[in-house]
């Protein structure tokens, strides 16, 4: 051990160290093992209890929904998309980092992304749980649902697969099978382990049961390994059509300010932005409560933050471009939809948008700010508040449509308002579910690139 | 208890580290034992080659789930827009082919990835809760920092004294014999 602690010191040097501190096999089992298996702190418990009781508003607010209608929303007739589509872009948009850095970043061979992967997927996963609630509620006739499915019925009718809002099915229905998947084979050595290491017997069970039997052996290794691979790497040009199929929800459409053909790639760069910033909001708690700032190190926040600074400029360029767009085609409806989103009746929300999208995230350049932990804090916020209120200003480009006379301005209700924080309360509930009873790091992947996982490590080869 | 074949019990050695474990990994490929593992708590580079593995057919198990899915999802919007429910929109035809590509997309994704998830517990032979080397205390080690060569006793090569020295002289410790049922 001693030869193996001198090597460590001598690797800082050689190349930097993913994990700080003196880490071994066995302390990054502890560590993370340690969170699962001790009970919850009274901060757990509250956070549980609030998040609990905003969801169990959340579904009562939906059965009232399934009970009156749609028109219990704020909805109104420019407006026929409220806040249940805005709620479904933000929240399908945060559950994109989590794909990014769990497969993009792994293709990429981008090693640092293994401390943060493990709990980024699962917020992937609960987020697209609460993206695909609203599209789900905001049907109105939810007993009608099964007719975005391809299923024979007896009115003998079949989905229009040219429609965008089929394509969203398919393609947020598949993000979050294919999530599903990948998060649940990177679990598998981990609830080994734990299942290795429970005391009781219903853990025992429970682990043992999810972990099927996985021995590390290597005739095992060997599959899986190939399957994490091939998983990420159709995740990686899933995740990337993802959120270009939810922006055609707009870009087909002949509304002025939605009907162009930037927004593919500006709403995934918007996804990966926002979806950063909740990452990096989820992870500072996590070190801070769970005390694992060696595994979360500073590093790994900084290279979040070069993402999200990156990614916040690219949408920076594209709220510009829209503009430029907009007035170099001549068109006076789209020149009015992008005066009227700047100057018009949102132009709160848009300069809201402005100020939290394209000036917070240029903070990052200066290493001071990007490198302190309450900064990068309130800026994570800020952000997923910008990102919230990007989709808001897309959305509302429909108040104010060709006729002024069908012109309306759309204020939420209690309804609107509720939904939107249940679907917060929904989200917390699963993530402190996760944080309670899963590793949140995934340690078989921290544990291969410490140096003593290469086997030429040392020259013992 | 199996349900299917009797599980073979197995002489489980120990070993320090992940390039041990690869040494020795080479020395039982080379002593021409067929039947063995080597367990770790994360795959270990170059142990494929150490252990002279075939490649994972899982790449072909995906390649036809995927394409599987393709040509399915071709069949289907080709068949509901030509026979099921003809529908004109924007004066296009009715299979207009580009349309449909973020479905088709989507559903080639989706089978893939059943193709990995199940190939991949398919070929691993999961889920198997029970197994005789779970027997071994030792063993609850493997998939927290310990590493460990394990010998099948149906081998063609087994034979209780010489496996157990034969760990031994590559640098195994802890041998230990785990009985079958």
């Amino acid at each position: 051990m001693s030869s193996n602690a001198k090597d460590l010191t001598n690797l800082k040097v050689q190349k930097e160290l993913l994990i700080d501190g003196n880490p071994t096999f066995g302390s990054v089992t502890n560590d993370v093992s340690r969170v699962v298996e001790s009970k919850p702190g009274k901060l757990w418990y509250l956070l549980f209890g609030i998040s609990v009781s905003l969801t169990l508003m959340l579904f009562g607010m939906i059965g009232y929904l399934f009970w009156e209608g749609t028109g219990i929303w704020g909805l109104n007739n420019p407006v026929g998309w409220g806040w249940a589509i805005v709620n479904f872009v933000f929240w399908v948009g945060i559950g994109h980092a989590g794909t990014l850095i769990s497969a993009v970043l792994f293709l990429l061979r981008q090693r640092w992304r293994t401390s943060i992967n493990r709990f980024a997927e699962a917020m992937t996963i609960f987020a697209v749980i609460c993206a695909l609630l609203f599209p789900t509620i905001h049907v109105g006739r939810v007993w009608l649902l099964y007719w975005v499915l391809p299923l024979p019925n007896q009115m003998a009718m079949w989905p229009n697969f040219r429609s965008p809002l089929l394509w969203d099915t398919f393609a947020v229905g598949t993000y979050f099978t294919c999530s599903l998947l990948f998060w649940y084979v990177g679990l598998i050595p981990d609830l080994a382990t734990l299942r290795d290491r429970a005391k009781d017997k219903i853990s025992k069970l429970m682990y043992g049961i999810f972990a099927l039997g996985w021995r590390g052996g290597n005739r095992q290794w060997q599959h899986y390994e190939l399957a994490y691979l091939v998983l990420a790497g159709i995740s990686t040009p899933l995740v990337l059509s993802v959120h270009s199929i939810v922006s055609t929800d707009f870009a087909t459409s002949l509304v002025p300010g939605w009907h162009t053909t930037i927004f593919p790639p500006y709403f995934v760069a918007g996804a990966i932005f926002s979806g950063f910033a909740m990452v990096m909001t989820l992870a500072l708690i996590a070190r801070k409560v769970y005390n694992l700032e060696h595994i979360f190190t500073s590093k790994v926040l900084e290279r979040m933050s070069w993402v999200m600074l990156l990614t916040g400029s690219m949408v920076g360029y594209a709220y510009a471009m829209e503009f430029f767009i907009a007035w170099y085609s001549g068109n006076e409806y789209e020149r009015f939809a992008f005066i009227n989103r700047a100057f018009g009746p949102y132009a709160w929300a848009y300069w809201i948008m402005i100020t939290c999208n394209v000036i917070s995230p240029q903070l990052f350049w200066f290493k001071k700010l990007r490198t302190s932990i309450p900064v990068l804090f309130i800026l994570s916020i800020v952000i997923n508040i910008g990102m919230w209120f990007e989709r808001f200003v897309i959305v509302m480009t429909l108040s104010r449509d060709f006729l002024p006379s069908s012109w309306d301005y759309f204020s939420p209700t209690i309804y609107d308002v509720g939904i939107l924080i249940g679907s917060f309360g929904l989200f917390f509930t699963m993530f402190l579910l996760f944080l309670r009873f899963l590793p949140l790091v995934a340690m078989s992947e921290v544990k291969g690139v410490l140096p003593e996982a290469d086997p030429h490590h040392g020259g013992s080869h | 208890m199996s349900l299917f074949r009797k599980l073979p019990g197995v002489v489980l050695a120990e070993f320090e580290s992940t390039g041990s474990l690869l040494h020795a990994a080479e020395k039982m490929s080379e002593a021409g034992y067929e039947k063995y593992d080597c367990h770790s708590p994360f795959p270990i580079h170059g142990m494929d080659q150490a252990m002279r593995l075939k490649r994972s057919p899982m790449g072909y198990i995906i390649g036809t789930m995927g394409t599987i899915g393709m040509i399915g999802m071709i069949a289907l919007t080709y068949w509901t827009n030509i026979y099921g429910y003809q529908m004109v929109i924007s004066g296009k035809e009715y299979f207009s082919w580009q349309a449909f590509i973020p479905v088709i997309f989507a559903i080639t994704i989706l089978l893939s990835a059943f193709g990995a998830f199940f190939g991949m517990l398919a070929l691993n032979k999961l889920p198997q809760l029970f197994n005789p080397i779970f027997g071994s205390d030792l063993f609850a080690k493997v998939t927290d920092d310990g590493f460990f060569v394990s010998v099948e006793c149906d081998d063609p090569m087994y034979d209780e004294a010489k496996v157990k020295s034969f760990l031994e002289s590559i640098g195994g410790k802890n041998v230990e014999v785990v009985k079958g049922e």
